[in-house]
């Protein structure tokens, strides 16, 4: 199965390894990921005003990128995958934001929200299924108690975004539980980390990030995953002390294809 | 051809402001057959009913139309003034001008236009009815209740009251269900034991009424007066009738630790049980799935210790086949699971449970002996929170709860609120709401007392989240007339869970033919004015089975079914319903379609001789309807390849007569 993927500014720096896992753990599982060409910025944030267009319209491009080649969109950063999938959204349903957006298209063709836009998450649970992926696993994680961590952006705005309850989300867990760890579930696991109050308050980030962490902790985790560079940004930054990674991480690790991308 | 009279009925303003009633009676007045046509303001009240009357006498009239109401309100009524007026009752046609005509339609014109194509249709029709008569059958005078909760028991009581013998059938080994399981009662604080058990004495000496205990209706043919059912009595492993509830065998038992479902796991009992010291029957079950002796043959301590020699390790499953006149459903409700609702971290503290469990916690016959220690260290708890409507009153998330609202948990809430205050006044006890709903006599006053009196703090808001943190859980919610954000660190947190039917209501709709709402509540026959029968004849519905229910209103109800029952059972013969389904002998060709698609058995196949044009006699296969049985539902005419089968009173015929009159 091949699909386009948009992988986003922070897998290139910051979150190299969440790409580059992202990459092999697929392949292993029979996906090609086809790196869109000359994806841009999915805009950052996706911001409520209407009248913002500008900073949709690269969301919107990689969206028809992907309905140019009847493939689904696959995305792994929770803030990217917000963008996208709310950006998709408003040109489905709200007639004069697309049709703004789609003056600014004319040159690339019109796009009224065909693509369909998966979470690599989503990829693994509705395209590859977890018992394939339960199939797949070389290295059983076995003993391993792990703690899905959320965060606010990959779950919410949930009537959306469609993934997951937003209150209680068992997909990270399912996929914990397939490569044959324990999933561990605590409370704070869909509570916003700080995100960029991190660089304006940066206590106000501390305190949630620690209290994330703590709370994963007394539930019994020896080690948190998230699908979100920022998230994991202020848990490690805040002082996490256990293990923070990548969900791909931990699948590439499972499917021992994990050695392969360490060097890269 | 007939003489048909047309009745248009204004409705008040019902019909008459969307629909010109005088144009209807003057279009339908040419139509063929019809012979007089007139328009009353109420044609269902004594003035109108009389007008037909008179009509019927003046106008020799054979067919009536009455252009009024949906059939389902008033054909009675109309049938029976035929029938006064000397005419077959089958001769009444309604033509429904209002639910499908007036009350959908804001104009005029359409309406009166549509209106107008109805009475067509039904003039149609009526010129092709035949009188019909309907058949007679027997009452078994034997009634059923399925469920012996406080429903149920109150329901066999009222029966057996009236001189009829009834049989309960309870799945759980003693009857009794969820008031059993209470503390006080709301309003008057009166012990839940101490009013229900009394009952269940009752009941096990009312020498009308048979308890099938652990036991399960598993199969139901027949019809209203007449039903065959068979029940499975499950294997207890204890012989009832020998068995005199000494507990001797569960003291001795060796296996002490199967979760106590009585106190909904919050403690343990033995593989052989008696679920409380009422019960009733008062004799001990054994649990196969956690006794030795029956999972693989070590030990027999209970049937060493039993004097009575009641234990037996090989009773096996038993099927009762009874026959009964009615029916009454009286399954109850459950608590909704908590596992959608995590946010409230139920399954990641001993701290958070449900009312239920804080019933049995605050129980004198509870886990903890009637003190409120917390489940995981026992301790005394000093900050409580109550979080109302968890799972109840969902619209916006009704993948994972109810919509509507569970009617019992304002008043129970208040009810542990109360109690709480009273009997630990250091204890300090918010209860989160949407709405405090307290209708009912002294239940507003009661939910009063316990906010002006007991002080309890009553936030309106919802919880959020909360965070089992150390020894405590941290309680995140809004105060929404403050507008703020509150955090509580509480001891205990109750979740008032909304209340579902019994799971076993489903499969039962299905062998009862009852219907059933999208929540699994059954479903009454008029939601007014028919609130304890089921639309299917000889069924009737007692407490929180039809829908959420407190002890005052399931009480009533159940007194309410009795006596229809009672009306039912003192019948002699039933009058049974003509509009069956019936097959033309000469068109059948034995194919067996018809029985494969009828869902009451109804039809059955003879072979019989028939004569020849040459005089030869040849023998043929052929389909004949139990008229008795029949329900007159038409999936036969339909799958009839040959057109054989025909309902009486909805012939082809007629149906298609109807659809010319509506196209042309």
């Amino acid at each position: 199965m091949k699909v386009s993927y948009f992988p986003g500014c922070t897998l290139k720096n910051k979150a190299k390894d969440l790409d580059a896992y992202a990459y092999r753990s697929a392949e292993a599982l029979g996906v090609t990921l086809e790196e869109i060409e000359n994806w841009q910025c999915c805009g950052g944030v996706f911001t409520t005003s209407q009248d913002e267009v500008a900073t949709k319209l690269s969301s919107v491009r990689a969206l028809k990128y992907a309905a140019d080649r009847e493939q689904p969109l696959v995305t792994v950063c929770s803030a990217c995958h917000n963008v996208i999938k709310q950006t998709n959204h408003a040109m489905q349903t709200n007639k004069e934001f697309s049709a703004k957006v789609n003056r600014y298209m004319a040159n690339d063709g019109g796009y009224n929200g065909e693509a369909e836009v998966y979470h690599y998450l989503e990829m693994l649970r509705d395209l590859v299924g977890f018992d394939k992926v339960k199939e797949a696993v070389k290295n059983t994680l076995k003993g391993k108690k792990i703690a899905a961590y959320y965060g606010c952006l990959l779950l919410r705005p949930s009537k959306v975004m469609g993934m997951d309850d937003p209150e209680n989300p068992v997909i990270m867990e399912d996929l914990i539980r397939a490569l044959g760890a324990e999933a561990v579930i605590f409370a704070r696991r869909n509570e916003c980390c700080g995100a960029y109050t991190s660089v304006e308050s940066p206590e106000t980030a501390k305190r949630n990030a620690s209290a994330i962490v703590e709370n994963a902790k007394a539930a019994g985790a020896e080690m948190i995953i998230t699908a979100c560079p920022l998230c994991k940004y202020n848990l490690v930054k805040n002082g996490a002390d256990i293990p923070v990674v990548y969900f791909t991480e931990i699948l590439a690790e499972a499917l021992g294809v994990k050695e392969d991308t360490d060097g890269k | 051809m007939q003489r048909v009279g047309v009745f248009v009925c204004w409705c008040g303003s019902n019909i008459a402001g969307t629909v010109d009633v005088q144009a209807v009676s003057e279009a339908l007045k040419n139509e063929p057959g019809v012979v007089y046509s007139a328009n009353y303001q109420y044609m269902c009240s004594q003035a109108g009913q009389e007008m037909i009357k008179a009509a019927v006498k003046e106008h020799r009239l054979t067919g009536i139309v009455v252009c009024s109401c949906s059939p389902r309100m008033h054909e009675a009524t109309f049938r029976k003034t035929a029938a006064a007026a000397g005419l077959n009752p089958y001769m009444v046609e309604i033509a429904n001008i209002r639910e499908q005509c007036s009350w959908v339609h804001k104009d005029m014109m359409t309406g009166t236009e549509k209106a107008i194509i109805l009475g067509k249709a039904a003039i149609a029709k009526v010129n092709l009815n035949a009188p019909l008569t309907p058949g007679e059958s027997p009452v078994t005078k034997r009634a059923l209740v399925i469920g012996g909760g406080i429903a149920g028991i109150q329901t066999a009581l009222d029966i057996a009251d009236a001189g009829f013998p009834v049989d309960i059938v309870e799945k759980q080994p003693t009857i009794g269900g969820k008031m059993a399981q209470l503390d006080k009662t709301f309003p008057t604080l009166d012990c839940a034991a101490c009013i229900l058990t009394p009952k269940m004495v009752d009941v096990a000496q009312n020498e009308k009424i048979r308890i099938f205990s652990y036991s399960e209706v598993t199969d139901v043919h027949g019809f209203v007066g007449n039903f065959d059912v068979k029940i499975k009595k499950k294997a207890r492993y204890v012989k009832e009738d020998i068995c005199t509830g000494c507990g001797a065998c569960v003291e001795k038992c060796p296996m002490k630790k199967v979760p106590n479902e009585f106190n909904l796991g919050m403690d343990n009992r033995h593989a052989i049980y008696i679920p409380f010291a009422q019960a009733v029957p008062k004799v001990a079950t054994i649990d196969p799935n956690a006794c030795n002796m029956l999972k693989n043959g070590k030990c027999g301590v209970c049937a060493k210790v039993c004097a009575a020699g009641a234990i037996d390790y090989k009773q096996k499953d038993e099927i009762i086949e009874e026959k009964y006149g009615a029916i009454v459903v009286a399954t109850g409700f459950n608590p909704i699971s908590m596992d959608k609702f995590d946010e409230f971290a139920y399954s990641q503290s001993k701290d958070v449970i449900t009312s239920l469990e804080f019933e049995r916690l605050t129980n004198a016959a509870g886990p903890s002996a009637g003190k409120l220690l917390r489940p995981s260290d026992g301790k005394h708890p000093h900050t409580i929170v109550f979080v109302q409507c968890v799972g109840s009153r969902c619209a916006a998330c009704a993948e994972k709860g109810k919509e509507y609202c569970s009617k019992i948990c304002c008043m129970y809430t208040a009810k542990h609120a109360m109690l709480t205050r009273d009997k630990y006044p250091d204890t300090e006890v918010y209860v989160f709401y949407i709405d405090a709903r307290t209708p009912g006599k002294n239940f507003d006053e009661f939910y009063r007392r316990a906010v002006e009196e007991y002080g309890v703090k009553y936030i309106k808001g919802m919880v959020g989240k909360v965070v089992p943190e150390g020894d405590k859980l941290k309680v995140q919610a809004s105060d929404l007339i403050a507008n703020k954000q509150l955090h509580i660190d509480a001891d205990l947190v109750v979740l008032a869970a909304a209340i579902e039917p019994d799971k076993s209501a489903r499969p039962l709709a299905t062998m009862l033919t009852a219907s059933m709402d999208t929540n699994d509540f059954f479903t009454e026959a008029h939601p007014k004015l028919r609130p304890v029968e089921s639309p299917t004849a000889g069924v009737f519905l007692s407490g929180a089975c039809q829908g959420p229910k407190d002890i005052p209103e399931t009480v009533s109800q159940a007194g309410a079914a009795a006596s229809k029952v009672i009306g039912l059972l003192a019948k002699d013969k039933l009058t049974g319903n003509p509009c069956v389904a019936s097959s033309n002998e000469l068109m059948c060709n034995g194919c067996s379609t018809c029985e494969r698609v009828c869902p009451y058995g109804a039809i059955t196949y003879i072979d019989k001789e028939f004569r020849m044009p040459d005089r030869t006699t040849k023998i043929r296969r052929v389909a004949v309807v139990n008229p008795a049985v029949c329900q007159g539902c038409g999936a036969c005419t339909v799958a009839c390849p040959s057109g054989a089968m025909d309902l009486n009173g909805f012939k082809n015929s007629q149906i298609m007569a109807e659809v010319d009159a509506i196209c042309k």
